[in-house]
């Protein structure tokens, strides 16, 4: 008995409005390829890159519960402002940020990656020292490479010493692309 | 030792199960009232999703919901005559003991001894299921298996 788009919808929708979804995800098309977008009703929650939902459905459950739905509701803010943004016309993002599940050194070290202006980049080291840690910037290294929402907590801003671009979970292309974007190359 | 199954997320459990349900709700509601019913029983399962303590016989614990909220539909709508269909059908395998063991007891009984003996379910999974409070689940469970004791003790 196949279940109509529209029965579906509603049923998330339902679900969504009732405060029932742990993570409400969906997915989102950009410039960037296809992102996975999750929101709980703290804030973003997740962004990844080239969804697989056996994989991402599994992580999501992890943060947050296993009520798990894809909800294109959940994540209108996110789209709207990620759509701002790509078009150039949104510099910062007004989202709140669910960070749950994160160690305190990763959350204090995206709050402070959080704060890096459109168009600049920043350093490894640069951001350790910010957050009293001068010389963790290879642990910064690690949380930019494990940073869960990229673009809006923009780890694409953070360089090598050196200038070099160093890396980028998302694939070093995505991360010159984003620099383009914000003409910060 | 029994091996206890991870809670999937709802969205593979929904996915997985809808279309059975929603063909549950119509053979038993028809077509129109079926959409509501749907509805409801995956808000059920939602609702109670996150204190779920293992994902085993998750199966059987949705059309149970489902089968609730049929009977729960058919006596908002006073159809009481529709009831009849609703006694032996479908999709349960699993508990065919326990099933024939508990024939007559009153629903509400039977569902949550069944689920509780033969599909171990804890009392939360089952007030979700029969849409009672977990007391009222226990109540249930417990009045079933007297019920049954005095039928089979001489």
């Amino acid at each position: 008995m196949t279940v109509s788009p529209d029965l579906d919808r509603r049923f998330r929708e339902a679900a969504h409005a009732l405060g029932l979804v742990d993570l409400g995800f969906d997915v989102v098309e950009s410039p960037m390829g296809d992102l996975l977008v999750a929101a709980s009703d703290r804030g973003l929650a997740s962004i990844w890159y080239d969804p697989d939902p056996e994989r991402d459905l599994e992580r999501l459950a992890r943060i947050a519960g296993p009520r798990v739905l894809r909800s294109p509701r959940s994540v209108d803010d996110a789209r709207r402002e990620l759509d701002e943004y790509f078009a150039g016309r949104r510099r910062a993002f007004d989202l709140p940020l669910d960070l749950r599940a994160l160690p305190s050194f990763t959350v204090s070290v995206l709050r402070e990656l959080a704060r890096v202006p459109y168009g600049e980049t920043t350093t490894y080291g640069a951001l350790a020292a910010r957050v009293g840690r001068p010389r963790a910037a290879r642990a910064v290294g690690t949380v930019m490479n494990r940073n869960r929402i990229p673009i809006v907590l923009p780890c694409h801003r953070v360089v090598g010493a050196s200038g070099d671009l160093v890396g980028y979970a998302g694939g070093l292309e995505r991360k010159v692309r984003l620099l383009e974007l914000e003409g910060a190359l | 030792m029994m091996h206890e199954v991870s809670i999937p997320p709802f969205e593979l459990f929904y996915e997985e199960h809808r279309s059975q349900v929603l063909g549950l709700l119509r053979r038993r509601l028809g077509a129109a009232r079926a959409e509501d019913a749907f509805q409801e029983t995956f808000l059920r399962a939602l609702q109670a999703y996150g204190r779920l303590e293992h994902g085993e016989h998750l199966r059987a614990w949705v059309l149970t919901i489902a089968r609730n909220v049929a009977v729960d539909t058919l006596r908002r709508t006073r159809s009481q005559h529709e009831l009849v269909e609703t006694g032996a059908d479908d999709d349960l395998p699993a508990y065919e003991e326990l099933a024939e063991l508990t024939d007559g007891l009153p629903r509400k009984e039977r569902a949550a001894v069944v689920l509780r003996y033969g599909y171990d379910l804890s009392y939360d999974q089952i007030a979700a299921a029969l849409g009672s409070s977990e007391d009222a689940a226990r109540q249930a469970a417990s009045a079933g298996v007297r019920r049954l004791r005095r039928r089979i003790t001489p």
